[in-house]
């Protein structure tokens, strides 16, 4: 084969001729690309991609970005993009990887994550949602919570409950459900900001046919531990200086003389460098992950980025107290995507809670970071080796 | 962005220092300068200029140098830091060379690089890049670092005359070394005294400001190497420390602080990186980078002494254990080449913003 790079340039200059995003559907578009195997280069061929070495993605993406070409919408289909794809490519059928890689891709199919319940939060394997196989087909009962997204997904990724009699991790599965099964309801769960971003997932009687189980009854953890460690650590392309909140704080700062003071600016710069030294520490993880060495630092900087994120929109509320006395907006909307910058002091300051909870509580990211990358002894556990139906609840 | 990682080169002079350090340098002799005070551990010192070189990474080859740059002498600070080693590299081999080469010295710069002489620049250690002031009147200059035991004393000099660097032989003045809160860079106390004039007015500034500002940049990197050492120690303690009949290192009380101190330190390595690379490129940034490193560098090197010392519980408070020598050398170089809070002063100007 020739250098990867002068074939991939040439299929990116074919698929941009026969296919102008200026003219052509963002879909249609999606969907051509899939097809040429530009949607992720390290996927198979016939499944959006080139059997190349990952790193050619990103070349893709900045020639994609120069000619104006649309991606697919990360903010919306997130879980799909992140999570679900690289799980199926994995360990999906071949059926399942031809049935839904791509409209995956395309956004046709916004998909969402039924995994956390009332009662699995930061203990994920205690999920108790029932599935029950008849035949060829799983019902299932339970109830999910937390699901981003759920109000516009047309399928799930779901943790269910197959076998009681074992201990947790062991009585798992792994499925891929259609939220339009009637037997979904998915409700607003409204958050501190007075928004409904997330919902509560009820599942009365839901079937799902066997052929939609990922990995082998009983594999559900494995299944979905890999799903988790593909996920590629949210860095972006290098962040720019002042991008999240330090940013908007620092505008603020230049903007309105009134705000400053003397001991203001001393809390201000010690977290404006902490937001610094972050951006560098992601800016080295990204290029150790271009020379394919990626550090274990990614989990530890997402404790960075929570508390930066609620102690800047914290003080940004204190150096204007008239305007931090107001909210801009208490209606109950449910937005397609997140938006942690998007709205007024009050509401950044009151999602940014979350950062320290959704994806891996702190507390949790710390015992992971003390165990898996310091090495230090795991955690005494009351329900090592007991079947989950005798694990108190 | 500029490159953070590390080269193959630089991996594998890092493992030449780390072992030159192993070799030489013990905790118990190194915490003997507290009672028998000496102005660096020779051996350590003889290993890292004859056998490796190392004091001309920042000169050029035809002064006589090797010729590399601030990303390797980097590289060396880190594992000077890992080891407290008591060795004049970063006054000498960095600060003081840099204001040679500034210059375009070349009568002593030769011998500086090979470690034969060592040199120090003779300013409050407090003292940083933009906030300095020349010795003025009678009175001797201190707390000066790198001074005890040094050839050359480069000594910046303000009188009726205006402002001069002059180079001054040790033998010709008086240096009185000063009981010191971190002995393994031990301070002193120098009497002026009249010698050749290397440079005047701007020169002679932009000469002092240069080693200045690659001192403070690359103490960050010493500063990192000894957090980063504090916290392997520490980890390495916790683990096999047993009370209530499990390691102290399974307790989410302990876990969870080390976790945080790993984050910081991480960081810490980041920040040192960049602060190195953009001296190394001469880099536009390259004050906003010193600015950083320095304010960040310095506290988490304090701070992941003190974890260290109170996560040895007990023989952490103990002379025996070395753990004192970090917390003394991360405290006193907090205050080094400019405290945080003066660097978060410096740096707000320079980013746009201000009181």
């Amino acid at each position: 084969m020739s250098d990867p790079k002068t074939m991939l340039r040439q299929r990116v200059d074919e698929l941009l001729a026969t296919h102008d995003p200026a003219t052509v559907s963002t879909t249609e578009f999606l969907g051509a690309r899939f097809d040429a195997g530009l949607a992720w280069v390290h996927f198979p061929e016939g499944h959006g991609g080139l059997g190349l070495p990952q790193e050619y993605n990103d070349l893709v993406e900045t020639w994609m970005d120069e000619a104006g070409a649309p991606g697919p919408e990360r903010s919306r289909n997130g879980i799909g993009l992140g999570m679900v794809a690289p799980t199926i490519m994995a360990i999906g059928t071949k059926e399942q990887q031809e049935k839904y890689l791509r409209p995956l891709y395309t956004c046709e199919e916004i998909w969402c994550q039924l995994f956390s319940e009332p009662g699995a939060g930061s203990d994920l394997a205690a999920v108790a949602t029932k599935a029950v196989l008849s035949g060829d087909t799983w019902t299932v009962d339970g109830q999910k919570v937390w699901t981003s997204g759920a109000h516009h997904a047309k399928r799930a990724i779901l943790v269910a409950r197959t076998d009681i009699e074992v201990p947790k991790h062991a009585g798992l599965t792994y499925f891929l459900v259609d939220m339009e099964d009637p037997g979904i309801e998915v409700r607003p769960l409204r958050q501190i900001t007075g928004e409904a971003e997330f919902n509560e997932v009820f599942l009365n009687g839901v079937t799902i046919p066997d052929a939609d189980r990922v990995g082998e009854t009983g594999e559900g953890w494995r299944v979905a531990t890999t799903t988790l460690n593909n996920e590629r650590v949210a860095i972006g392309s290098g962040a720019d200086r002042e991008a999240g909140h330090i940013g908007v704080l620092a505008e603020k700062w230049r903007k309105n003389p009134a705000i400053r003071s003397e001991a203001a600016y001393h809390e201000l710069m010690h977290w404006w460098i902490e937001a610094e030294v972050t951006r560098l520490t992601g800016e080295r993880l990204r290029q150790q992950l271009e020379v394919g060495q990626p550090g274990p630092e990614g989990s530890a900087m997402k404790l960075a980025f929570a508390t930066q994120a609620q102690a800047i929109t914290g003080l940004a509320i204190e150096l204007d107290p008239d305007h931090g006395l107001l909210y801009d907006d208490w209606t109950m909307h449910r937005p397609d995507s997140t938006d942690f910058l998007g709205r007024d002091v009050g509401f950044r300051y009151l999602r940014a809670k979350g950062n320290s909870l959704e994806g891996g509580s702190s507390e949790i990211l710390r015992n992971v970071v003390a165990e898996r990358v310091l090495g230090l002894p795991a955690e005494q556990r009351l329900d090592k080796g007991i079947p989950f139906k005798d694990v108190p609840r | 962005m500029t490159n953070l990682l590390y080269t193959d080169i630089e991996d594998a002079l890092r493992e030449s220092v780390r072992g030159a350090m192993e070799r030489h340098l013990d905790p118990h002799s190194t915490t003997g300068i507290y009672d028998e005070p000496k102005p660096w551990e020779s051996k350590a010192w003889q290993s890292l200029t004859e056998e490796l070189g190392v004091a001309g990474l920042l000169v050029p080859e035809d002064s006589g140098g090797v010729g590399a740059g601030p990303r390797e002498a980097a590289v060396v600070l880190e594992e000077i830091g890992r080891a407290v080693a008591p060795v004049p590299y970063l006054t000498s081999s960095v600060i003081a060379t840099q204001v040679l080469l500034q210059l375009g010295e070349s009568e002593h710069i030769a011998s500086l690089a090979a470690g034969e002489t060592t040199a120090a620049l003779v300013l409050p250690w407090a003292a940083r890049p933009g906030h300095w002031s020349p010795a003025q009147g009678t009175d001797p200059v201190k707390p000066v670092a790198g001074a005890v035991g040094a050839d050359l004393l480069l000594i910046p000099v303000a009188d009726a005359g205006g402002f001069q660097l002059q180079l001054v032989k040790a033998a010709d003045t008086t240096v009185d070394p000063l009981v010191s809160f971190d002995m393994t860079r031990p301070l002193a106390a120098v009497t002026l005294a009249s010698g050749e004039v290397l440079a005047t007015g701007e020169e002679a500034q932009r000469a002092v400001e240069a080693g200045l500002q690659a001192g403070a940049a690359l103490l960050a990197s010493e500063q990192y190497g000894l957090a980063r050492s504090c916290l392997e120690t520490t980890v390495d303690y916790v683990k096999n420390r047993i009370q209530f009949a499990r390691p102290i290192g399974s307790f989410q009380a302990i876990k969870h602080r080390l976790a945080d101190l790993y984050l910081e330190v991480t960081q810490a390595g980041a920040a040192a990186r960049y602060a190195a690379a953009a001296l190394a490129d001469d880099d536009p940034d390259k004050a906003v980078a010193i600015s950083v490193a320095q304010a960040y560098c310095s506290d988490v090197a304090v701070h992941a002494a003190e974890e260290a010392v109170q996560l040895h519980g007990g023989n952490g408070m103990t002379w025996e254990y070395p753990v004192h020598l970090y917390l003394k050398r991360a405290k006193s170089s907090q205050l080094a080449l400019g405290t945080p809070e003066k660097h978060r002063q410096d740096l707000g100007p320079l980013v746009n913003i201000t009181t």
